[in-house]
């Protein structure tokens, strides 16, 4: 059994700009370990952008993010699993040989990669190329990343996508036991889930007021 | 495994089982080289004269074909994004991808000159200058590509705007290439003094060209 997180994310006057034009500024907010946020809000309103801020993949246009409780020597994208639009699945691998890439790629920590592939059921296509998966299940497939390697953070965008029922329910399942692990998620999602989010953040409000 | 091993065999995986690629680098630089010929006429000393130029401007032109393949992939199917959360610079990730370029497109075309000198009545004596040569040089070749695939990120026909930006680079290699398997030109002892200007093209573009293309990658991922 993993350690329990210990570490939290907050976020100070945080601004971000896409080309030349301001998404959303001040905001603010505060994770203890076991947290999550919903970030809600219209199209373009950029939900997308934060998650991406958060994982190191855009810049802040101001402010700033912090860890309190994490090492001080590690970059807040290294305790990140960002799950964005794209399922980052290679077609010409196995969906067993996807994981186990990602698996190694962010360090094994003694989970099994059964487990991983259990975790969405993806062990009966253990063995398909991931060419030939569905919508549906390459998400699974990306979202399985996120039991091939351990990570405090969990950045979800719009996880639910393309998802069938007994699969976002597997997804609340998962998120429930991430949290109750001690970690964080940030999700953003239009489709209610069940996971109980102790924050909760609109964006886009400030300018249809 | 390492993060680094991790993606370099992945790398060389992909590039193995989606076959295309080699096959296409490989075929290119066959067609250049066997409509050479043609174009020259049947002159046995002319061709032995030009062989290891013609020889080293169609592995170029293979290598750039295929450069595009380096970071294309994994910036459409939302990779590379994952790849710069993790463990590793980004910068190690771009030299990763760009030693598994060398791998899977490098020596093959490599392997395949001296069988394509045939063609092109190149001295049996210059073969082994070749290869060595190339040897020494294609590293860079990969690496320099790296950097044209990472600058033309997100952009439509990609492949011949590569071409611009690196065939300039390339021309050092292009030099020092042809003068090592063309020694009679300049005296006996000229193989090594190019060999090793070659390894040094090859060892600064190793260290130096990741961290350009990794500049570009951040910009790309924005």
């Amino acid at each position: 059994m993993q350690k329990p997180f210990k570490i939290g994310l907050e976020a100070h006057d945080l601004a971000c700009q896409r080309g030349g034009r301001t998404l959303f500024q001040g905001l603010h907010f505060a994770l203890a370990p076991g947290e999550a946020l919903l970030v809600s809000g219209p199209n373009g309103a950029g939900k997308t952008s934060l998650l991406r801020q958060i994982a190191g993949l855009l810049p802040l246009a101001s402010g700033q993010l912090a860890v309190p409780g994490a090492a001080p020597d590690t970059p807040l994208p290294e305790l990140c699993h960002y799950v964005g639009h794209s399922d980052a699945a290679k077609s010409a691998l196995s969906v067993r040989e996807n994981l186990a890439f990602w698996a190694d790629f962010f360090g094994r920590d003694g989970r099994s990669l059964n487990e991983a592939l259990d975790a969405f059921g993806l062990t009966p296509l253990a063995n398909l190329p991931a060419g030939l998966l569905s919508a549906g299940q390459k998400r699974k497939l990306a979202l399985s990343r996120l039991f091939a390697a351990s990570r405090p953070i969990w950045l979800l965008d719009e996880p639910s996508v393309s998802l069938d029922a007994a699969s976002v329910a597997r997804l609340d399942d998962a998120l429930r036991g991430h949290l109750k692990a001690g970690g964080i998620a940030v999700v953003s999602s239009h489709l209610p889930l069940k996971t109980m989010f102790a924050r909760k953040l609109a964006l886009g409000l400030e300018r249809a007021a | 495994m390492s993060p680094a091993r991790a993606l370099l065999v992945r790398d060389v995986k992909l590039a193995w089982r989606e076959g295309g690629s080699i096959g296409v680098a490989l075929g290119f630089y066959l067609v250049v080289v066997v409509i050479t010929p043609l174009g020259l006429g049947p002159d046995l000393a002319l061709l032995a004269r030009i062989a290891p130029g013609i020889l080293w401007i169609g592995l170029l032109l293979a290598a750039l074909l295929s450069a595009g393949r380096i970071f294309d992939n994994d910036y459409e199917d939302g990779t590379l994004d994952v790849l710069a959360t993790g463990p590793l610079p980004l910068s190690i990730v771009a030299g990763a991808k760009c030693f598994a370029h060398w791998l899977t497109t490098g020596i093959p075309l490599v392997l395949l000159a001296p069988i394509l000198g045939l063609l092109l009545n190149l001295r049996p004596s210059s073969i082994i200058s070749l290869v060595l040569a190339m040897l020494a040089g294609t590293p860079a070749v990969s690496f320099l590509a790296g950097i044209g695939a990472s600058l033309t990120l997100g952009l439509r026909r990609s492949g011949l705007l590569i071409a611009l930006l690196v065939v300039p680079l390339y021309v050092p290699v292009l030099i020092f290439g042809v003068s090592a398997t063309t020694p009679y030109v300049t005296g006996p002892s000229s193989l090594w003094q190019p060999l090793f200007i070659l390894c040094a093209l090859s060892l600064a573009s190793i260290v130096l060209a990741p961290i350009a293309a990794a500049a570009a990658l951040r910009t790309a991922l924005r």
